[in-house]
């Protein structure tokens, strides 16, 4: 028997999350998916528990700050891209006020570490989410485009042949022919 | 670090992807291979370092770039490997059966260096977005 399943990887990670550390008997507080506040009192050698225990579900301690800010401004535009209300807020206005630090900064720091801009991570995000609506929801193209807020399907349509080199109709019929050809393969 | 694989049994295509690489700003380390039986040899040797990104040609010798392609999406250990295929084809039917068997990427390979190095820019830049977040790696298709 196979069953299907689905999930917000955010969400899972974060009841997960909360409840190992309660299992382990950790007095710290999640603010968000990729922040820990630990208690002040916390013995060093506790603390190294604490980093063994998360590194044994591959989840990092990121020492350094800087990349930590890059993994808050993904983890926020993702929060942007799935709150309806909050796509209606000028990115960087949301970004900054949501960081508190300048966008300029926060522009800066992503595309020296990143290779891109905030701006195009933005977009690939939103195909990848477009992609995932296609694939997933019976929604149309036209309704998907309001979702996401796209002024219109011609622009969803022309942002996705950009990205990615294929229409969204070619890109659902590729992924359709794919699927029944690993079925038959198995 | 994004470790690539290019396999091209034509000595100046692999020289030229070379030369375009190292220009690009991304942080790359680069083996090269002749042919599709020494690729898939290393690949299944055990422990071997698996790359990010492997770029394969389509038309060799010994083993082609579509055989390369099944073997290696038929392989536990090998289907994660993001898979560009680099060809001088651009026949809508070898693209569409790349992309089926598992291909992510398909690059038209350019006529001059000046857009080889543009395209594989492309290429670098958006497989590192899916190399350090967490993008849907099932449905990562890229056609330049």
């Amino acid at each position: 028997m196979k069953i299907y399943v689905s999930f917000d990887g955010n969400r899972t990670l974060k009841a997960f999350l909360s409840d190992k550390l309660k299992a382990l008997d950790f007095n710290c507080k999640l603010n968000g998916i990729n922040e820990i506040e630990l208690d002040d009192n916390l013995s060093s050698e506790k603390q190294n528990e604490l980093f063994n225990a998360l590194n044994h579900y591959h989840i990092e301690v990121i020492e350094d700050k800087k990349i930590a800010i890059i993994e808050r401004i993904k983890n926020s535009i993702d929060e942007m891209l799935n709150n309806e209300d909050a796509q209606l807020i000028n990115s960087s206005d949301f970004l900054a006020d949501k960081l508190n630090y300048s966008y300029t900064y926060l522009s800066t720091l992503f595309s020296e570490a990143t290779y891109t801009s905030i701006e195009n991570y933005i977009i690939l995000r939103k195909v990848d989410k477009v992609k995932s609506l296609l694939l997933k929801t019976d929604l149309t193209l036209t309704e998907i485009a309001f979702k996401l807020n796209y002024s219109s399907v011609a622009h969803l349509s022309g942002q996705f042949k950009k990205t990615t080199g294929l229409t969204p109709s070619t890109f659902q019929r590729i992924i359709a022919k794919r699927k029944l050809t690993q079925q038959n393969n198995l | 670090m994004l470790k690539i694989i290019l396999t091209d049994d034509d000595e100046d295509d692999r020289l030229f992807f070379k030369e375009a690489i190292d220009d690009i700003s991304v942080e790359t380390e680069l083996k090269l291979f002749n042919h599709g039986q020494d690729l898939i040899t290393y690949l299944t040797t055990p422990n071997v370092a698996l790359p990010d990104l492997l770029f394969l040609d389509l038309n060799m010798p010994i083993k082609n770039g579509m055989e390369c392609l099944k073997e290696i999406k038929a392989n536990k250990d090998l289907q994660h490997i993001i898979i560009a295929i680099y060809s001088t084809s651009s026949s809508e039917q070898d693209i569409e059966d790349t992309f089926v068997n598992g291909a992510n990427i398909y690059i038209k390979k350019p006529s001059s260096f000046k857009a080889l190095k543009k395209a594989v820019e492309k290429v670098l830049k958006v497989n590192w977005q899916y190399h350090t977040s967490n993008f849907n790696r099932d449905t990562f298709l890229l056609r330049i």
